[in-house]
């Protein structure tokens, strides 16, 4: 009996894993999909729509799951609540990198080269913030003396998405040319990326509160 | 009739099982970390075991305080002590059953005019004392040690918790244990000396003595308390008192577990006997504040912003005041149940030199020879004695004061008029009660 209860620990152990590998597979995902779209392939791009849903679906599948688990098995009962959040946050994470690589998909906006790298900049930021959450959230559950060490590149990242993000809305409302209508979508479509950033670093903050109250 | 009056005990003993376990699993039920069945039956089992196995150090210290010889007394004593501890909870003190009992028969010695011995009596209210600051101290290592291992090992979240389930089970059982050992004397204790069972040999393998069939039932009671109304108090405490993490759950009851063990294990104390070490001292102790001192152990390694220094306070006033109202309550009640119900509550007691005791104080190289003119004396009752030993007939005025000084020398003791001074410095009863 000893034993079935440890290997129930390493199972979800593995699973927790697993599911944040799936967070961290959806970043890189939406970088790639987003450099698709730049360079016109659309092929890749769709390609890399249909794998995000396919990482999305077994992100939420896999954190039913461990919710569930949680519960059933009555786990890390002084934690739970703070685990079970940080799942949930972490997979609106995911859910972002799918939103934002849909509305691309839906809307389809014609980009003017210049603010290509800018935008390739802007993306890197935002799946590098989420990155280092993942580094965060891994840290907490194996090590949580390591937390620290990953929370503070979060906000660094996500200071530098605001930064690429801010350049990017000055250069398009610096074109007069551009009808508003098409300036407007655009920066729309900043925000929306820049704001998967801001949402990893609401997340940090909160796992910054959890560590706190897990300390010994 | 015998039943009858081991009611009160039982009733003492339930009373204990549901308050007192609570303090080995509150944390563990009310964190969820173990069902209450589990911890139940784990705890019941283990007190039963201690009870049994343990109970017999801090009986015989009980008893040297105060042998309560009749049925009907032992039966006050008991009820006395579970009805001090009933106000004392009702008007929101923090009590302990050991300081109730303990209060409860220097009522009856009171009453029946036997002696108390001071000696116990300092030694079983030093360890009071004594008892919330070892267990803050050994809190203050156990969580120090406990999160040294866990920095050095970083277990997964998930790995210290199953880690933490079993060892918060282990140190409940140990606990149990030791609340069993420890404890069964306050239940049990003054029924020892009236116990009307006869040796019992389990298979020839092992035998069970009268006391220890009285501890078994006693701790069956405790387990009854247990496993019928600890539930609700688990619960309370584990989310009342102050938010532990297990791993603080786990220091803290350890180091309840290992206090209670020190109070109440013969073998420690033999061990240090034969290692020519001072011995802890076997006395039931309370188990609430061996609990509350490990916290505050565990608070003040945290900063000591989150502890109630009130808690304190109150525990320290039980310390005075639990014992004066149980032994009001003790000797009222023995005073009603011997003159309006006709019982007799205790037995008369004659007291007289006994050779044994002139051996061992003479291994003391102290003379017994001023003793010589009681030899053959005896006397009805221990005031009756003291005075005859008062009025030795070969002190003078004029050496009176010399002895005293004497006395406080700490040399020619034998002369001093205090039997508690012989005792302190003989280490034994000197004087035999006759039956």
């Amino acid at each position: 009996m000893e034993f079935n209860i440890l290997k129930k620990r390493f199972d979800i152990g593995r699973q927790i894993d697993d599911f944040l590998d799936k967070v961290s597979e959806s970043g890189l995902l939406f970088k790639h999909g987003v450099d698709a779209y730049l360079k016109n392939n659309f092929d890749s791009f769709t390609k890399k729509i249909e794998d995000i849903a396919r990482v999305e679906h077994a992100g939420d599948a896999l954190r039913r799951d461990l919710e569930e688990r949680l519960y059933t098995q009555t786990l890390i009962p002084e934690s739970r609540g703070d685990v079970l959040e940080l799942l949930e946050n972490m997979d609106g994470l995911l859910d972002r990198f799918k939103g934002a690589l849909w509305r691309f998909e839906i809307e389809r906006p014609d980009i003017y080269p210049e603010l290509h790298d800018d935008i390739r900049d802007l993306a890197t930021c935002v799946v590098e913030s989420t990155e280092a959450m993942v580094l965060s959230a891994r840290a907490f559950f194996k090590d949580i003396s390591a937390v620290a060490d990953h929370l503070h590149k979060v906000s660094h990242w996500e200071t530098q998405s605001d930064k690429v993000s801010s350049r990017i809305q000055k250069q398009v409302f610096n074109k007069p040319e551009l009808d508003l209508s098409y300036r407007m979508q655009l920066r729309d479509f900043i925000r929306h990326v820049d704001k998967i950033a801001d949402r990893a670093e609401d997340v940090a903050d909160k796992l910054r509160i959890y560590v706190i109250k897990r300390s010994l | 009739m015998f039943a009858f009056f081991l009611s009160s005990g039982l009733f003492l003993g339930w009373s204990l099982g549901a308050n007192d376990a609570s303090n080995v699993f509150g944390t563990a039920v009310g964190s969820r970390m173990i069902r209450f069945r589990t911890a139940a039956i784990c705890c019941a089992v283990f007190i039963i075991l201690g009870a049994v196995i343990s109970g017999s150090g801090t009986a015989e210290t009980l008893g040297e305080l105060g042998a309560v010889n009749a049925i009907a007394g032992a039966f006050i004593v008991a009820l006395a002590a579970g009805a001090s501890v009933l106000l004392m909870t009702k008007a929101g003190y923090p009590v302990s059953t050991s300081q109730a009992i303990v209060g409860a028969i220097i009522g009856w010695n009171f009453f029946s005019g036997s002696p108390t011995d001071y000696h116990s009596l300092t030694k079983i209210m030093l360890t009071w004392v004594a008892c919330p600051l070892l267990s803050a101290g050994i809190s203050i290592i156990l969580y120090k040690l406990v999160t040294a291992c866990i920095r050095a090992f970083k277990p997964h979240m998930f790995h210290l918790d199953a880690v933490t389930r079993y060892g918060l089970l282990i140190v409940g059982a140990f606990g149990s244990y030791s609340l069993g050992a420890n404890n069964i004397a306050n239940v049990m204790g003054v029924f020892v000396q009236v116990s009307p069972f006869p040796e019992i040999s389990l298979f020839g393998w092992f035998v069970l003595s009268p006391a220890q069939q009285l501890f078994f039932i006693g701790g069956l009671a405790i387990a009854v308390g247990v496993l019928t109304y600890s539930r609700h108090v688990m619960m309370t405490i584990g989310k009342g008192i102050m938010k532990l993490s297990p791993v603080a759950a786990f220091v803290v009851v350890s180091a309840h577990s290992l206090v209670l063990f020190l109070f109440s294990s013969q073998g420690i104390e033999q061990f240090l006997i034969d290692h020519g070490l001072p011995a802890i001292p076997l006395v039931p102790v309370s188990s609430s504040q061996a609990i509350v001192g490990a916290v505050i152990g565990v608070g003040l390694l945290k900063g000591g912003r989150s502890i109630r220094w009130r808690v304190l306070g109150g525990i320290s006033s039980g310390w005075i005041v639990t014992p004066v109202i149980a032994g009001l309550i003790s000797f009222i009640s023995l005073f009603f149940l011997q003159n309006v119900f006709q019982q007799q509550t205790y037995r008369p007691a004659a007291y007289s030199p006994a050779h044994h005791a002139s051996e061992r104080i003479d291994n003391f190289n102290i003379s017994t020879e001023s003793l010589a003119y009681l030899a053959g004396q005896i006397h009805p009752e221990a005031g009756e004695f003291n005075l005859a030993f008062d009025a030795d007939p070969n002190r003078t005025d004029a050496n009176c004061a010399e002895q005293e000084a004497i006395q406080i020398a700490g040399d020619e003791v034998i002369r001093s008029k205090k039997v508690s001074a012989l005792k302190q410095h003989a280490g034994i009863r000197p004087f035999r009660a006759h039956r």
